[in-house]
């Protein structure tokens, strides 16, 4: 009989963990799905109740956000608009009952390439806090996630916390734009979040972006980036964004759309995150 | 056994001893049978069995067990407050919310919760909250409208006796979908059942051979029988006569992918515990013929003994001299079109139960075809039809794909072999994986016309991929030809379709029966034809219009009816102002860019050229109750309600009088399938007949004239005429052998002339008409599409409730949006409900609806047949309007952004 173990604390969980491989499940909106046909026989590790991974928490330096943070507790959390972005990208996760359940953390660790967490904490330059009985170990975002579903995830471990800088300037703000074919309950075919930071005199001091399901996994921008600092924020800010800013990405054919039409719409979505951000930041 | 878990459940604490990682939605269902949350999906993809979790709304199938400890669960059974319903029910019942009613459930526990933050929430707000629960059947206009109206009053109109129809009259059986009572296919299996699971080919074409089944049952415990096709006396069905093709389970070849191998039985966790690669079955592999080119190349693999060239069916129609008629033409439009597979999406999969009682077998199931059921299964049992009992369960969304067998031949086996009860639950990936499909159609269309675009001759031709198996190709074969000039007058007429069998998925009923593939073409050729000769797309169909007096292709000449013409008269003040307003916006606009477009059809009632009758009996018995009999089973679109106001008016007494039996072959008579939108016009006219023959014998006995007002109290009728007031005591009266002492009877088969080899004849005894305007807003940068607006003007003969009239046309809008838009059906892509899109709450326009009512003589009261017409002029609409917006004209649907923003990028190079 397979075995259902519920901790309360992480302890426990990280004991666990370190003794014998267990499939972890948090929200469920990727455990059950995965096993659609199936009456689940794994045995199941439930971090649900480890209160002290849901929690929003402002540091000197940084913000933490625990692993089991759902979507709705990023939508009705008091953040700066620095959030802004992520706050969208909260909303248009699966329906309402997916956003009340759906973790973070999960979203991270399932590593899908069209999760909807990662361009947004890409551009929030975030890193991921991961556990186990060992110790404790920070990883910047880009080296947790290798691959479609590949995380650098270690067996005995879990994900814990998602830290994201403060951004060194007092103004910054984030956006992000989806695009599906259909209005709720969307796969996306293309995602774009940006942050920018913007000086006293209203120009770009640093900028991130990301675009999401046209690579394996999500990509930054380092040219656009690098090309934006400096310019003055504003309603024309995605005017500078030309091809060769997203020529890295590498799109797949799939059902949700050809790779030549995501090419072209990221460049689009890039344009108008920037555009409205600017606008508005 | 796991600790119990505490759970507080509708108020009521409760403790559960199972294991802490099962779904609560098998939970509420199989641990605490609350049967209302339902499961569509099994992946958060549909909302279903959304339930609130300490008042939030979440997917029950994705929350475990062992979350719920401690917790409030609320689930549609704690909604009402004993007898009185909750508002938000009484106001889903009043504004005809719940079509088929399972989604019913997700949706009120989703209102509630948005109910319990914003009391008075307003329309985004609404759709916010609802965006994760999928409807296929109400295009959720009414839904929305329903919240929003939470402080209404009533429930709908009771109309008096002899006012039933027309009366905006709440659905008869709708209580029991808002109170989660209704019992849908997988809801009331027997506590003793056996579980029946099919492992399913997962490849399209392959040789196969089955291993030692004895060594595989001797490892597995609990399983009871392995069913292979030696097990089924006849081991083949079909449904349409004459056309026994498609085996029960596979006979060492399979012909396309899903198709059953081997049924395992068994208690229900030795089933679900085994994985299919478990089974000792071994596959050598073919090359499938996924598409018509290869399976119609020389030399092509066979798939049918019967079927040289693989070719399935064809029909045609031809009339006058086409060829010679395009000579004189003024303007000639040429046109290739391809559509996709489509899903029918039911938000419930298929599922039911057999027993068998003696000599006798009685299957449970959802299904739009009760008696097609029994016998087909009767077939496969070696039995008499009347040795098959079928009791329609409540149907979960039909669409046509419910015309097919899919439970039924395996569970009634499995329980005549076993003689226990087996019931099976198809998942939605087997649901999808194994079921039928809109068929994918490549057509060639030719049009031509006079200087005032009049049209003179009309070429078509359809080749439709009918897939492994026959199901109902044939009728679409048939169908096609008839309508695919559209609703317009023309003199030369050459049309021709032909169903082709492939290994790609079986294809066969459909809303619509191939007409809205057709329409997308004969659409597209009439504004081609109107801007060659620069008029207005509406006027040259109101020019083309199919008038009474005029032939159809087929040479039927309509008599009365024929109501295109009133409909596209309302329409005209909508199209001028929606171009209007379209021009207006595009003066000013950058990357959106808007356009309206109009679609029209027309849509014989009924089987082509085919008997098909319908029988109704009403009986009163001693007591005073009045029951009607009624084998028409009501997959959603209200054929309970509808037929009970009929009948109600042909008997003269109040319709709340009605109880009714729906389905039951051993109590109903054959009213027919639930198909081609013919139960309001044949069954409606059988139950006007039979309310009218009861009404007869209760006036004789009172010896009254026919003027006569009727009133039922308890057992005493009380007959008034002008010459005074008499009394039946029905208590008094002798009982017939069916136990009522008075019954009345009705059969309607809607007169037909079958069509002879050149497609003349008269198909349809009436034909239903509409014409819709759509506008649209096109994202030029992205191909993304936003249908802001649909008015639709649908002729019906008579309304006989507004209220399902309104439902059938805004559901038929929102599977013709996603035909035109979103579905596309990609076997072993989209095997589930988050690849393949069905539109949501947030993707509906405002819809308007036009009733036209060109009274019909034959139907009851007038009435024709609305169903399957509010999907057919969608797409053409949204095409139309996509092209006024973009220039681009489309050939292939569904229009998805990546196709539309590629013909976006194409016309501009043109243009440039």
């Amino acid at each position: 009989m397979a075995e259902y173990l519920r901790p309360e604390t992480l302890k426990p969980a990280l004991e666990a963990l370190g003794a014998a491989p267990w499939s972890v499940l948090a929200g469920g909106t990727d455990f059950y799905p995965a096993r659609v046909d199936q009456v689940p026989d794994d045995d199941v590790l439930d971090i649900s109740a480890i209160e002290d991974l849901r929690a929003i928490e402002e540091r000197a330096d940084h913000w933490r956000l625990g692993a089991l943070t759902t979507w709705s507790d990023i939508i009705t959390a008091d953040l700066p608009p620095l959030f802004d972005g992520l706050k969208l990208v909260a909303r248009q996760v699966g329906g309402v009952q997916v956003q009340n359940r759906g973790t973070l953390g999960g979203n991270l660790c399932n590593a899908s390439a069209a999760a909807d967490g990662v361009p947004p904490l890409l551009s929030l330059g975030a890193s991921v806090e991961l556990s186990s009985a060992q110790g404790t170990q920070n990883l910047a975002f880009e080296d947790f996630i290798l691959g479609s579903r590949r995380t650098a995830l270690g067996a005995d471990q879990l994900l814990t916390a998602v830290i994201l800088p403060k951004p060194r300037q007092a103004r910054a703000a984030g956006h992000f734009l989806k695009l599906g074919a259909r209005k709720y309950l969307v796969i996306s075919i293309v995602m774009v979040a940006a942050n920018v930071e913007i000086d006293e005199g209203g120009n770009v001091s640093a900028a991130r972006l990301a675009v999401g399901a046209c690579s394996e996994i999500a990509c930054r921008l380092p040219a656009l980036e690098e090309a934006l600092v400096g310019r003055p924020c504003g309603a024309a800010l995605g005017e500078f964004v030309a091809p060769a800013h997203l020529a890295h990405l590498a799109p797949l054919d799939d059902l949700r759309g050809s790779a030549a039409y995501r090419r072209d719409a990221a460049l689009t979505l890039v344009r108008r995150t920037l555009n409205e951000l600017g606008a508005r930041a | 056994m796991s600790a119990a878990v505490h759970i507080n459940v509708n108020g009521r604490d409760v403790a559960v001893s199972a294991p802490g990682v099962k779904r609560l939605s098998d939970v509420l269902r199989d641990d605490l049978g609350l049967k209302g949350t339902k499961i569509g999906c099994n992946a958060g993809d549909c909302g279903a069995c959304t339930v609130l979790l300490d008042g939030e709304q979440v997917c029950a199938c994705m929350v475990p067990l062992g979350q719920a400890e401690g917790r409030r669960v609320a689930t549609v059974e704690g909604l009402a407050d004993g007898a009185s319903l909750h508002k938000l029910q009484a106001a889903f019942q009043r504004h005809g919310a719940a079509q088929c009613g399972i989604c019913t459930p997700g949706m009120l526990m989703a209102a509630s919760d948005l109910l319990a933050r914003v009391a008075r929430p307003n329309g985004s707000q609404v759709k916010d909250a609802l965006g994760g629960v999928l409807c296929r059947c109400t295009g959720y206009i009414k839904i929305v409208e329903a919240v929003l109206d939470i402080d209404g009053e009533g429930s709908g109109e009771a109309p008096p006796a002899g006012a039933a129809v027309g009366a905006r009259l709440a659905k008869t059986d709708g209580l029991a979908m808002l109170s989660g009572a209704e019992t849908y296919g997988a809801d009331a299996i027997p506590e003793d059942a056996l579980w029946l699971r099919v492992v399913r080919s997962p490849r399209a074409f392959a040789r196969f051979t089955l291993g030692d089944m004895d060594a595989f049952m001797a490892a597995h415990p609990g399983i009871a029988r392995v069913l292979t096709a030696a097990d089924a006396p006849q081991n083949l069905y079909a449904i349409l006569p004459g056309r026994k093709d498609q085996p029960v389970l596979a006979e060492g070849l399979v012909r396309v992918r899903g198709e059953g191998v081997v049924a395992l039985v068994g208690e229900r966790a030795a089933v679900e515990a085994i994985r299919d690669g478990d089974l000792p079955i071994t596959y050598q592999p073919l090359d499938a013929m996924h598409d018509i080119a290869s399976a119609t190349a020389s030399g092509a693999f066979q798939l049918h003994a019967d079927r040289p060239g693989n070719i399935l069916a064809e029909g045609r129609v031809k009339k006058g001299h086409a060829g010679a008629a395009f000579e004189s033409c003024a303007a000639i439009a040429e046109g290739e079109f391809e559509t996709s597979y489509v899903e029918h999406a039911y938000i419930e999969p298929e599922a039911g139960w057999a027993r068998r009682v003696g000599q006798r077998v009685e299957i449970h199931v959802s299904t739009q075809t009760p008696i097609m059921d029994r016998d087909e299964v009767a077939g496969v049992l070696g039995l008499a039809p009347e040795d098959v009992r079928v009791i329609p369960t409540a149907c979960g969304g039909g669409f046509g794909g419910k015309l097919d067998l899919s439970v039924q031949p395996l569970v009634a086996l499995a329980a005549w072999l076993t003689g226990r009860p087996v019931a099976c639950i198809y998942s939605r990936p087997e649901s999808m994986i194994s079921t039928t499909k809109r068929h994918p159609a490549f057509m060639t269309a030719r049009f031509g016309c006079d200087g005032e675009g009049r049209l003179q001759a009309v070429k078509f031709h359809a080749d439709v991929n009918t897939g492994g198996y026959a199901s109902w190709g044939p009728t679409v074969a048939g169908r096609v030809p008839v309508h695919a000039m559209g609703p317009y007058h023309v003199p030369n007429v050459e049309t021709s379709g032909r169903a082709v069998l492939t290994n790609g998925p079986s294809c066969g009923a459909f809303r619509g029966f191939g007409v809205p593939q057709a329409a997308i073409a004969h659409e597209t050729m009439l504004d081609d034809l109107a801007e060659k000769l620069a008029i207005d797309r509406l006027q040259i169909r109101l020019v083309n219009a199919l008038r009474a007096g005029q032939a159809t292709g087929t040479g039927q000449v309509l008599e009365a009816s024929a109501g295109l013409a009133p409909c596209l008269e309302l329409l005209a003040p909508h199209w001028r102002a929606a171009l209007d307003q379209v021009s207006a916006f595009n003066a000013s606009a950058g990357e959106r860019r808007r356009g309206v477009g109009i679609g029209c059809m027309w849509y014989g009632i009924g089987n082509t050229g085919l008997s098909n009758p319908s029988t109704m009996r009403i009986a009163l018995d001693s007591g005073g109750k009045l029951k009607l009999y009624n084998g028409a089973v009501d997959i959603g679109q209200g054929s309970t309600t509808v037929i009970a106001q009929i009948c109600a008016d042909g008997l003269g007494l109040p319709v709340a009088h009605i109880e009714q039996t729906v389905g039951d072959t051993d109590l109903t008579a054959d009213a027919g399938k639930t198909s081609a939108s013919r139960q309001t016009f044949v069954s409606g006219r059988a139950a006007q007949l039979a309310g009218e023959d009861l009404r007869r014998h209760i006036l004789r006995h009172a010896n009254a004239g026919p003027e006569s007002e009727i009133e039922l109290a308890g057992n005493i009728v009380t007959v008034r005429d002008g010459g005074g007031q008499h009394e039946i005591d029905l208590s008094k009266l002798p009982m017939d052998q069916d136990g009522a002492v008075m019954q009345g009877r009705g059969t309607f088969d809607p007169p037909t002339i079958g069509l002879d080899e050149n497609g003349q004849g008269s198909p349809y005894a009436t034909y239903s008409f509409a014409a819709q305007i759509a506008t649209v807003e096109v994202d030029m940068e992205l191909g993304t599409t936003s249908v802001l607006k649909i008015t639709a003007a649908h002729d019906v003969g008579r309304a006989i409730n507004p209220i399902q009239v309104e439902g059938q046309v805004q559901g038929g809008i929102a599977q013709g949006l996603g035909l035109a838009l979103m579905e596309e059906y990609v076997p072993g892509r989209s095997d589930n409900l988050h690849d393949y899109l069905i539109p949501t709450i947030g993707d509906m326009p405002e819809i308007e609806v036009l009733v036209v009512e060109e009274e019909e003589p034959l139907g009851p009261y007038g009435a024709k047949g609305v169903g399957e017409p509010g999907l057919i002029p969608t797409a053409p609409a949204i095409f139309g309007a996509i092209r006024d917006a973009t220039g681009v004209r489309l050939t292939r649907a569904p229009a998805l952004p990546h196709r539309l923003r590629a013909a976006i990028l194409a016309e501009e190079q043109n243009d440039g």
